[in-house]
């Protein structure tokens, strides 16, 4: 089935299954920092922005994201800039694999939450696993981002 | 400024973190066809008939391949160095299933609902046979899980696949029972480690092409592309000159990829199509036919004076390698050669294994490889001790610790040369308030909180058998390209290495440009397993470098007209008297008019493995009405030699101890009792999320490894061994219940409470 939606600003008009995850759609459009890490919605690692909200696109159908706004890395880069630096100062992607929808999911955070509490910010980002880091240097990082961007928005 | 001892960013790092196309699927070519793998629903079983022609029929369908399709040789997908101690057990598809998982068909197709469809279409009768699940049954079980008369064993490993036995030994020194009944006290406990799976986010994936020499080229996130390209030549029946293996970014490994999993599926369907092919495990697939940790039971005995002094050790761990010997001979090994040395000062030591085949899924390496198992056991065995003893199990581990300068009997006799052990375990007990906290206070909400340590050593790469080449080369305008084939898996490696590189040229990291892997174009390598990067492969770095630095020094010298001995080379300019030319010139001109190109390349292996050395401690929190048991602060203090990145070796030691939380208190491979996986996802296998490590803290004590570049050893592998013991032990001292079957659920706490 054709489904239109608006990719990273661009109006697509993907011709999916209609059983199409958002996910396959998105690696159809060839919008590769979109991983799956379990099909079962436990990683985090497909993480997007739907309409401006973080979303696992491994659960989305594609068919219902027809009309919507979604949003992947790849028309993120300028944003995430800042947090990659940050985390990379800290060696804190490792792999590397997470890292796309950490970072999603992390720039979603920075736009809902006022000065998150780092309990706050272990919470919201709960469902974004990792296997590698032990998620203590990605803590180091993610509170230097945060206060950087809050210096910076003074 | 010195490289080496900087926390550099990964060379990598920027693409990593914005999301470019780095991966091995994220490079297949878009008409790869896709591949998919019927398998067996059957523990153990014969395929009596298998009718493929539907399946073929299918829209869409390229081929289907099944037992009768693929070559007759046996192999082993454990990716080892010559000569290969996993027996040579596998074929690619088997008439004999032999787990829960095991293939039966290869469909590939141009989708991938097309090659799922495809896979219901095949029909297949199989003669059920009985199956031996229970390791402690299998030896010398009348259900043989290799009865074939092809089975073969390369190296001798005491494996007879007449009596399920895939590795027996026995080594010991001195009089073990002699000494034991001399004791005062003597410990004999049985402790249960279970199979846990590595769980990297990237799983097992691998596409393959012809190339324009008509040479089977497979691109593969494996950790071992050199033993890949051996493996699957082996399995296809086909010259080793016809492979090309390439290794892109890496997902991830922690030892799931130096096993050849996935990848003799698309090259066999590239073999018989020529066409490109890719397949994706799915994480149930990684969850159930693939390649997790070994299963352990582990008997220890442990004797020693009323003051203190161990005399004496026996160690006899049951392993169960499950359907096929990958790792199996090996990983047993470590159990209690990396464990028995930390108590080198005891007069006796007995180590002797059985390692058995059973009817469940093949296991593997995941970092620790053994050492992991033997620690828990061990550690968990000196903590009971110190209990009986009545002593702080700190003050008893200071008191039979291996130090610097002492001579590791059960370690291959090497000396520990390099050991900060003892500043380790000072430190860690700082770290965490031991003098306060040990051992147990009751918070104002009931809730118990406790702390409980462990040490633990690990190697660094395989003493007498790894083996690494590294080469650099000067291009224009006096540009470095350093070549390995270690494989970075997101460890970092890349950096690590140009670290050192820039160190020995007097250079910035940035000078260096580094690349792998590619079996045609690195130079060899092992792979990158056995904590053996860092340590071997840095070497031949430092080697290379060194003949570099010779050879530019000498091209330099000629240029200025002088003796090479009187000149010398500062990272910029070659110097001799008054008269300097720079590398930039130097460089330019060794690539013109016939001049020789400015290129070194150095092989590097070690007569020991120097052990890196660590302490860990653990505080937990107990809710004695549910029994839950939550880490609420992880302390360690590491001995890895000379720290080469600290960034990155913290966030191994964090990551490894993270690991080692989900291994000590959620992860667990459970089957039914038909041998069907139930933890087959994220789901039923819990990994730990950031809501379950809220606190590791880690320093470093550094020694120095006189073998290793810079004085380096190795840091990836040690840090996920102290956890469960340490862990275990806290809940001890919290609650008085001793769990010795991993994982401790809340179940076993509140069952050894008397609550449940």
């Amino acid at each position: 089935m054709r489904i239109e939606l608006t990719l990273n600003g661009q109006r697509v008009c993907a011709d999916m299954p209609a059983d199409a995850t958002l996910y396959e759609l998105l690696r159809a459009q060839g919008m590769k920092s979109v991983k799956c890490g379990c099909e079962t919605t436990n990683c985090g690692l497909c993480t997007v922005h739907l309409n401006g909200r973080p979303v696992l696109s491994c659960s989305q159908l594609a068919a219902r994201c027809a009309g919507a706004e979604v949003v992947t890395l790849e028309g993120l880069q300028d944003e995430a800039q800042l947090l990659a630096q940050c985390l990379a100062d800290e060696g804190a992607e490792q792999c590397g694999f997470c890292s796309p929808g950490l970072v999603m999911n992390v720039l979603a955070m920075a736009h809902e939450l006022r000065s998150p509490t780092p309990e706050q910010v272990d919470r919201y980002l709960a469902g974004n696993l990792c296997r590698c880091t032990g998620y203590m240097s990605q803590r180091r990082a993610i509170a230097k981002y945060l206060k950087m961007r809050e210096e910076g928005a003074r | 400024m010195k490289q080496v001892g900087q926390g550099v960013r990964k060379k990598d790092a920027m693409a990593l973190l914005c999301g470019k196309p780095v991966y091995t699927q994220d490079l297949a070519p878009a008409e790869c066809l896709c591949v998919k793998l019927l398998r067996s629903p059957h523990a153990n079983a014969m395929i009596r008939q298998i009718d493929a022609s539907a399946a073929r029929r299918m829209p869409g369908v390229a081929c289907v391949l099944t037992h009768e399709d693929a070559p007759r040789s046996r192999f082993t997908l454990a990716g080892q160095t010559y000569p290969e101690p996993s027996p040579y057990d596998r074929l690619i598809l088997d008439r004999h299933v032999r787990h829960v998982g095991d293939p039966v068909a290869i469909v590939a197709a141009e989708s991938a609902r097309a090659a799922e469809a495809a896979l219901r279409r095949i029909r297949v009768q199989y003669e059920v046979l009985p199956a031996v699940l229970d390791a402690e049954q299998a030896l010398d079980h009348p259900v043989l899980v290799h009865p074939e008369d092809d089975w073969k064993a390369l190296c001798d490993v005491g494996a007879d696949n007449r009596r399920n036995l895939c590795a027996q030994e026995v080594v010991s020194q001195g009089d073990v029972e002699a000494e034991l009944a001399a004791c005062d006290v003597v410990v004999e406990r049985t402790y249960r480690t279970q199979a846990n799976q590595q769980c990297m986010m990237e799983t097992f994936r691998a596409y393959s092409y012809m190339d324009a020499y008509g040479r089977l080229n497979v691109v593969s996130s494996t950790q071992v592309p050199f033993h890949v390209r051996r493996i699957l030549a082996n399995a296809l029946e086909m010259k080793k000159s016809a492979i090309r293996v390439i290794k892109p970014r890496i997902g991830g490994g922690f030892g799931a990829k130096q096993t050849a999993v996935c990848e003799m599926y698309p090259a066999l369907v590239t073999v018989r199509t020529g066409r490109p092919a890719l397949l994706v495990f799915t994480r149930e697939e990684s969850m159930t036919a693939s390649s997790p940790r070994h299963p352990m039971t582990i008997r220890v005995r442990l004797g020693a004076t009323r003051a203190g002094d161990i005399r004496a050790m026996d160690m006899y761990p049951l392993s169960n390698t499950g359907a096929y010997g990958e790792h199996g001979p090996t990983t047993v090994g470590l159990s209690g050669h990396k464990s028995l040395p930390l108590y080198s000062r005891a007069n006796a030591f007995r180590f002797a294994y059985d390692v058995v085949y059973t009817n469940t899924m093949s296991s593997g390496a995941y970092r620790g490889y053994g050492a992991t198992q033997g620690l828990f056991a061990m550690e968990s065995a000196i903590n009971e001790l110190a209990h009986t003893l009545g002593m702080d199990p700190a003050a008893l581990r200071a008191r039979n610790m291996v130090r610097e300068g002492e001579q590791m009997p059960a370690y291959y006799g090497e000396t520990a040369q390099s050991c900060a052990l003892d500043r380790c375990l000072a430190r860690v007990q700082e770290m965490i308030g031991w003098a306060d906290k040990y051992p147990r206070r009751v918070l104002e909400n009931g809730h118990i909180r406790a702390v409980g340590l462990a040490l633990a050593m690990q190697g660094s790469g395989i003493s007498g058998v790894d083996t690494a080449a590294a080469s650099i080369r000067v291009g224009d305008d006096g540009t470095y390209n350093l070549m390995i084939g270690a494989t970075d898996m997101g460890t970092g490696c890349d950096t690590i290495l140009a670290q050192m590189a820039a160190d020995c040229l007097d250079c910035d990291v940035a000078d260096i440009a580094v690349s792998g892997v590619d079996t045609d174009q690195s130079p060899y390598d092992t792979g990158s397993y056995a904590s053996s990067t860092t340590y071997v492969t840095g070497m031949a770095v430092v080697k290379a470098c060194g003949l570099l630095r010779e050879k530019i020094v000498a091209a330099g010298a000629q240029l200025l007209g002088c003796a090479a001995e009187d000149a010398e080379f500062d990272g910029t300019c070659v110097r001799c008297g008054g008269e300097t030319v720079s590398l930039r010139d130097v460089a330019n001109r060794s690539l013109a008019a016939g001049a020789q190109e400015l290129f070194a390349s150095a092989s590097h292996g070690s007569p020991v493995s120097p052990p890196p050395f660590m302490a860990g401690a653990a505080e937990v929190d107990i809710d004695p009405e549910t029994g839950e048991v939550r880490v609420v602060d992880y302390c360690a203090a590491v001995d890895c030699g000379t720290v080469v990145n600290p960034n990155l070796a913290r966030v191994q030691t964090e990551g490894g101890i993270a690991q080692g939380i989900g291994m000590a208190l959620y992860e667990d491979v459970r089957m039914t009792d038909r041998g069907r996986m139930m933890s087959n996802s994220f789901m039923q296998y819990k990994i730990p999320t950031r809501l379950d490590v809220p606190s590791i803290r880690v320093e470093f004590e550094q020694s120095y490894e006189p073998t290793g570049p810079f004085g380096a050893k190795s840091i990836g592998e040690i840090v996920i061994n102290t956890p469960a013991p340490a862990i275990a032990d806290a809940v001890y001292n919290a609650v008085g219940v001793r769990v010795t079957d991993l994982p401790i659920t809340p179940e076993k706490v509140l069952r050894g409470m008397g609550r449940l």
